[in-house]
């Protein structure tokens, strides 16, 4: 091969441009490509926003119960006032008993209209838990809300459901994260010790999730989350669910992480550190873990949607949080039956978050572990 | 062949052994041992139970002796088919299952041979026409599978079948053959309410096996061989048929071992929302009431046939993949 002149290679300014470009930012450009995951990641980062501000952005006080509200339809907003100016506005309900049904029935009374304001005055609350503060993202103007805005109707106690559903985002969405580290903890641990130990504790951990993955999940669920006790306090019960769901969703970690430091023990530059003397230790964490990194980011946001669908089936079936904790499974459980939906349609609102946040998380994974390897 | 028939001997003996332990371990969970639950059930319905009797069937399942004990003992009785009686049917717990655990069997076999029957020809179709309007459709269809958690999907279902055409998608069996014994009008009127729940729940398995079989097949498409094969002049259906396709089923087959567990789960979720007669809403109930020894049976019953059937299709991909066979696989 030696008479053949090496020739030399053509660079271009974007070829020059990629051949110094950092792992991170190689990362970057890959995922920029993939633009139904650059949504996602907008949609998935719009849902926490909302989760961190939920008290802000509820305007009804999400516990009140008023059973004179109940089951009243979402009610529209009229975006001009009666003499053609641009105002939101919304009717205040004047309930009427029909005398013949006893079926309390409203209708928004037009002679009545309130002024919708953004950042106006609501129900109390401690902003990021910490500040006591009454403003909300958007309220009316007399600041009870409660009375006339009904953004998506009220449950059978009268809770308004919008209010309800934006409470239930911070907890659905915590419990997806909290599960995920814990399981995050069990698979990096366990995955790496077969990985990198190999012989009969890989042997062993292997079989476990082996085994765990061939028993059917939502049964073993239930019968684990039927034992939470009934007098533990809601955040007990969290807790609770959240290692139940972790117990069996950590496998799927596990084993992307065993699947990566094998392939990793097999590289030169790992050798390459072997040879010049460093530390068990100091391989894994300075030379391994920054490697195989993205793929664990990627594998973290595919797991999360699993977590969160878990949870709210857990809930749905009234084994997993109970009221009055919210979460979009508990929210789901009073749309159960027919009747109810008959009735009350709108309480199916609660699925579209659902949907949508699942959705979103695939497509962002999805991205992720297309860039977590830019140099496929 | 053997060492690989051997292997899956253990591993299933062992799973076996696990879900015993982790029945055993839901049966003692809740603060209060089922003997003494059972007497205050059976005190609150009138028909109150001797602490004689009590004390003799604290006695059956040793519950006054070390953990270890009480588990032989249990498993002992199971293994002789005696699961105990149910506290809140007062009746045994074989009968009050009945019917239901094979009408589960039935519903989850269903909803993984529609999968197949589904996922295979759609992900030939949507590999081979790449990028194709059909392909999106299908891609798009399989997102919303793959997000919409099966509870949900059943409870839309539910929604807009009586919604918008006045029909009633839950339960097995019209109200008329509910309750009669088992004939052939009545099975042909199960052969009628088995599609919408099938259906359900074959809807999420069937969008991961099409992305599966795509990319498999993808990637076959587009080795040396199939080009050669396109040369020599094979018409273009056994090119596509009968070396790639056969290739990329092999990844595919494998899924069917977790596929059953997947469906067992499903079937127990959208049986409690579409109120079939399945163990689902069964074990539901038992678990609110802590009828503990009906809710750890059916725990115990599901993860057993999971096991037999996780066995079984391990088999089948045995007899389908030659390299398993010849002990390299």
């Amino acid at each position: 091969m030696s008479d053949i002149a090496i020739e030399e290679p053509l660079v271009t300014g974007a070829e020059s441009r990629v051949a110094v470009a950092t792992q991170r930012q190689l990362i970057w450009w890959r995922f920029r490509k993939h633009k139904l995951a650059v949504i996602s990641a907008v949609i998935v980062g719009l849902f926490y926003l909302v989760a961190i501000f939920a008290d802000g952005i509820a305007y009804a006080p999400p516990f009140d119960t008023q059973a004179s509200r109940s089951y009243i339809p979402p009610q529209p907003i009229h975006w001009f006032t009666a003499a053609g100016r641009f105002q939101p506005q919304v009717y205040a309900l004047k309930g009427k008993r029909d005398m013949r049904t006893f079926k309390l029935s409203y209708a928004p009374d037009a002679s009545e209209p309130r002024d919708l304001v953004l950042f106006g005055r609501g129900y109390p609350y401690n902003f990021l838990g910490l500040i006591p503060t009454d403003i909300h993202l958007f309220s009316v103007s007399d600041g009870k809300p409660q009375d006339a805005l009904f953004l998506l109707g009220t449950d059978e106690l009268g809770r308004d459901v919008f209010s309800r559903l934006v409470l239930a985002t911070r907890t659905s969405l915590t419990i997806g994260l909290v599960g995920v580290g814990l399981s995050l903890i069990l698979g990096v641990l366990l995955g790496g010790i077969s990985g990198l130990q190999g012989g009969w504790a890989d042997v062993v951990i292997q079989r476990v999730i082996e085994i765990l993955r061939s028993v059917p999940t939502i049964p073993l669920w239930m019968g684990l989350a039927a034992a939470v006790p009934a007098s533990w306090s809601p955040q007990q019960v969290y807790f609770a669910i959240t290692v139940i769901i972790s117990l069996i969703g950590w496998t799927e970690l596990a084993r992307v992480v065993r699947g990566r430091f094998l392939a990793l023990r097999e590289e030169d530059f790992i050798t390459a550190a072997e040879l010049a003397g460093a530390s068990r230790l100091r391989i894994i964490f300075k030379h391994m873990v920054p490697s195989f990194l993205s793929h664990i980011i990627a594998a973290v946001s595919l797991a999360l949607p699993a977590m969160i669908i878990s949870e709210t089936t857990l809930s749905f079936l009234g084994l997993g949080l109970r009221p009055p904790a919210i979460s979009w499974g508990v929210m789901l459980q009073d749309a159960q039956n027919l009747q109810t939906l008959g009735l009350a349609p709108w309480l199916l609102f609660a699925a579209i978050p659902v949907i949508v946040v699942i959705l979103a998380f695939n497509f962002l994974g999805d991205g992720l572990r297309d860039a977590a390897d830019p140099y496929g | 062949m053997l060492t690989y028939l051997a292997h899956r001997l253990v591993l299933a003996t062992i799973t076996l052994f696990a879900i015993t332990i982790v029945t055993f371990i839901i049966l003692h969970l809740p603060p209060v041992d089922f003997v003494t639950a059972y007497a205050a059930q059976a005190a609150a319905s009138g028909t109150a139970i001797s602490p004689a009797e009590a004390d003799a069937m604290r006695q059956a399942y040793g519950l006054n002796q070390p953990l270890y004990v009480q588990y032989w003992k249990w498993l002992a009785m199971v293994a002789s088919g005696d699961f105990g009686r149910s506290f809140e049917y007062g009746r045994p717990v074989t009968e009050v299952i009945g019917d239901r655990l094979w009408l589960t069997v039935l519903l989850s076999l269903g909803a993984i041979v529609i999968t197949w029957g589904l996922a295979l020809p759609i992900g030939i179709y949507s590999a081979v026409r790449q990028y194709s309007i059909g392909d999106y459709v299908f891609t798009f269809l399989g997102f919303i599978g793959l997000a919409i958690p099966n509870f949900l999907l059943a409870l839309i279902v539910l929604y807009f079948g009586s919604r918008l055409f006045g029909l009633s998608v839950g339960g097995l069996f019209s109200p008329a053959q509910q309750l009669a014994p088992w004939s052939w009008g009545k099975v042909v009127d199960l052969m009628q309410h088995l599609p919408v729940p099938i259906l359900i729940l074959s809807l999420a398995g069937t969008a991961q096996l099409v992305r599966i079989m795509r990319a498999n097949l993808l990637d076959e498409l587009r080795r040396p061989y199939v080009v050669t094969a396109r040369a020599r002049g094979l018409p273009e259906k056994r090119v596509i048929m009968k070396y790639p396709v056969r290739a990329a089923m092999n990844p595919f087959a494998s899924t069917i071992g977790y596929l059953l567990p997947f469906m067992v789960s499903g079937s127990v979720i959208i049986s409690v929302v579409l109120s079939l007669p399945t163990v689902g809403p069964l074990l539901l109930r038992s678990l609110l009431s802590q009828d503990m020894l009906l809710a750890s049976t059916i725990i115990l019953l599901l993860g057993v046939l999971t096991v037999i059937g996780t066995l079984l299709s391990d088999l089948l991909l045995m007899w389908i993949d030659p390299r398993i066979r010849l002990g390299r696989g």
